[in-house]
């Protein structure tokens, strides 16, 4: 099971994780969030949270990328995970979203290895719209 | 109009390599069939009967002469010697190979053309206004807009695996004629009290299988506040569109399910967290950015006209031909001395929407000398000329009438849509063309056509609904029953700023007694008009169902009972 990064491929790291209910009672606290979760009741709690893990139960639908982007717009600053049915060509829009990292099965991970998961977005129409496109 | 520019070139440049990539990898086993099919509608191709189809993308629908003789070579080199003008603007091929399809996109990205978002759970190419920048009633030209959102909703990161396809019109003019409330988000551009422009929006409008007619959620949105908003929508959708059924998906049913009320709230709550984020909403556009894109779109200089336009009334008063054209085929521009002139593909026994290359490039030499380079495809599978001296139309004209391009039928019963139908599409149930082929024989007559008067046939091949026929003033609409091709009718349809669906009259025709009972239909019509004024339309408003049921059912009544 590894969990790809800007970096790469590297093991998933050991981690216990707890409902959103729970967040409140902890510190450094790793959460899974169902991607039909209000992340607003956890806005209350970020500071105590390390890690929250985003679930895609299959590629094709895209909930967790909207729900990543509300968790940023609500300010949250800790790692952000989807896992997952994400496929390569998605990690760049992951990225794109506010998630820092993708999981995924051994399976995939055989049939899209570590060089198809780039980072790198080319050029952005909506960075041009605010003036800072790199081209 | 707008030209691609570094930026653009090299994001279709990145764009392509990614398919050839996506390509590969899909030939190699990297990528599944199931993970490959988003990522290749997402470019544009579908998999059809008999063979691949392109779609390629006329955001707005507007084309120079390049484009459109670049379309032609297309249609030569890789296709069969034409394509098919959709109902949202954009050209179909039909019988392009795959592996053929990444060099149609480098030959189409040399002119600033793509196939990007034409299909799939994205946000689809951005339509307007046929007549923007030249229509006398518009308040401004809604093309900035939809550029603005072409290039916001590219390759968007949020909003590639919605639960359905979204599709957003724009419209500058009272005249509703981009048929915004049949859309996913409308935007009626208006003014305000003190007379700054914004947008009525609407949301949740579409025909397909539950037509419903968009309703407004925000009775006026400054400009500036458009990207936020729009965004907003997406992102409540995203999150909360249903993904357990594909047909019902769409943020119609959303909408109805929650109710306008529940649905506004919402949006305006995620609105408001989105203007409140850290640092600002993510998309308000740099000024600077909008004024070049408003830019691109400035008038052509057109020098208005100070006297009559003399070769244009000799040649009406000598040329009946040209004359009838004239009367249905021309509007009038904003600036004196100039027109719109509209080019139908829809000859008598053609198919709607169809154009051979040869067409084509007679298309795109007459834009280059006559409509300042410019040409526009009208989500009634017609091409306009916008911007042209009335005293040139008799030289046009005689350029189309040599290419079977004349056909003075423009909003009459000879100008048929129709979508591609069972003859080319997996989805349909029923033919469309063969039935728009036997209308436009059948009324050829432009005496005929002239005396009928306003018309819109529109006909779908399946329930979802590419032809529009619920909004028709007839809609037919094609369904397999027991083996065979049936056609429902349904009068009463209006694609305009009212928006009106259809009302179903009864049983269905088979395809041999279609045609026969459109006939039955116009002759009641004839007899039943107060006068030659009143249209069909407005005839059926003031006579209900009843009489055209009568005129459709009357002799053969009882023989099905569907």
């Amino acid at each position: 099971m590894p969990i790809v990064t800007r970096n790469g491929f590297a093991p998933v790291p050991p981690a216990d994780f707890h409902p959103p209910e729970a967040a409140a009672a902890l510190r450094a606290a790793a959460i899974d969030l169902p991607n039909d979760a209000d992340p607003e009741r956890l806005a209350p709690h970020f500071d105590r949270i390390a890690l929250i893990r985003i679930p895609f139960p299959v590629f094709a639908d895209g909930r967790g990328f909207s729900l990543a982007r509300r968790l940023r717009d609500l300010g949250y600053r800790g790692r952000l995970r989807a896992a997952g049915h994400l496929i390569a060509d998605q990690f760049r829009l992951a990225l794109a979203c506010g998630f820092d990292e993708v999981e995924i099965d051994d399976a995939l991970a055989a049939r899209q290895p570590e060089h198809l998961w780039r980072a790198e977005t080319g050029p952005d129409p909506r960075a041009r719209l605010r003036g800072r496109a790199a081209g | 109009m707008y030209r691609h520019d570094e930026f653009d070139q090299a994001f279709l440049r990145a764009r392509i390599e990614r398919f050839r990539d996506q390509v590969a990898r899909r030939l190699s086993g990297a990528l599944t069939e199931e993970e490959f099919r988003p990522l290749r509608l997402q470019n544009g191709v579908y998999l059809q009967l008999h063979a691949y189809m392109l779609r390629v993308a006329i955001p707005y629908g507007t084309l120079n002469s390049a484009q459109m003789r670049r379309l032609a070579d297309i249609a030569e080199r890789w296709d069969r010697g034409y394509g098919h003008f959709t109902t949202r603007q954009n050209i179909q091929f039909n019988w392009p190979r795959l592996q053929d399809i990444p060099d149609i996109l480098e030959a189409l990205a040399e002119v600033g053309m793509h196939a990007i978002q034409t299909s799939g759970n994205c946000v689809r190419n951005v339509t307007a206004d046929h007549l923007a920048g030249a229509a006398a009633d518009e308040i401004e030209d809604p093309r900035p807009t939809a550029e603005l959102l072409r290039q916001w909703s590219t390759d968007h990161p949020e909003f590639a695996f919605l639960p359905r396809k979204f599709k957003i019109a724009v419209s500058g003019a009272p005249r509703d004629r981009a048929v915004t409330r049949a859309h996913d988000i409308g935007l009626r551009m208006i003014r305000d009290g003190v007379g700054q422009p914004g947008y009525e929006v609407s949301v949740g409008g579409g025909l397909g299988r539950t037509p419903v007619v968009g309703q407004v959620i925000r009775d006026f949105l400054p400009k500036a506040h458009l990207l936020p908003y729009v965004e907003a929508i997406l992102r409540v959708y995203n999150l909360h569109g249903r993904r357990d059924n594909k047909h019902k998906a769409r943020i119609k049913i959303l909408m109805l399910e929650r109710g306008i009320e529940a649905l506004r709230a919402e949006v305006e709550a995620e609105f408001a967290r989105q203007m409140a984020a850290e640092g600002g909403p993510a998309v308000i556009p740099d000024p600077a950015v909008v004024a070049r894109i408003e830019a691109a779109f400035a008038p052509p200089p057109l020098v208005p006209a100070t006297g009559p336009a003399e070769a244009y009334e000799t040649a009406r008063r000598s040329d009946p031909v040209f004359r009838a054209w004239t009367d249905t085929n021309v509007l009038p521009h904003r600036v004196p001395g100039h027109a719109i002139a509209t080019v139908t593909l829809k000859a008598p026994g053609a198919a709607p929407g169809d154009a051979t290359a040869e067409q084509m490039r007679v298309l795109a030499d007459l834009a280059r000398c006559f409509s300042h380079d410019e040409l526009r495809v009208s989500h009634e599978q017609n091409i306009v000329l916008p911007h042209v001296r009335l005293d040139d139309l008799p030289a046009i004209h005689a350029v189309l009438r040599r290419h079977g391009l004349a056909t003075a039928n423009a909003g009459l019963i000879g100008d048929v849509i129709a979508c591609p139908g069972l003859d080319y599409c997996a989805l349909a149930t029923a033919r469309s063309i063969p039935i728009a082929q036997e209308i436009g024989r059948r009324f050829a007559d432009p005496e005929l056509q002239r005396a009928i008067g306003e018309m819109r046939i529109k006909i779908s091949g399946c329930i979802n609904a590419c032809g529009h026929h619920h909004v028709g003033t007839i809609g037919i609409l094609g369904l397999e029953k027991a083996g065979r091709e049936n056609y429902q009718i349904t009068l009463g349809g209006d694609h305009g700023e009212n928006l009106t669906l259809g009302e179903r009259a009864g049983p269905g025709f088979d395809a041999e007694e279609v045609v026969p009972a459109i006939e039955r239909l116009i002759r009641a019509y004839l007899e039943l008009r107060s006068g030659p004024e009143e249209s069909f339309l407005a005839a059926y408003r003031r006579l209900g169902m009843a009489p055209f049921k009568a005129a459709l059912y009357g002799a053969t009544e009882g023989r099905h009972a569907a």
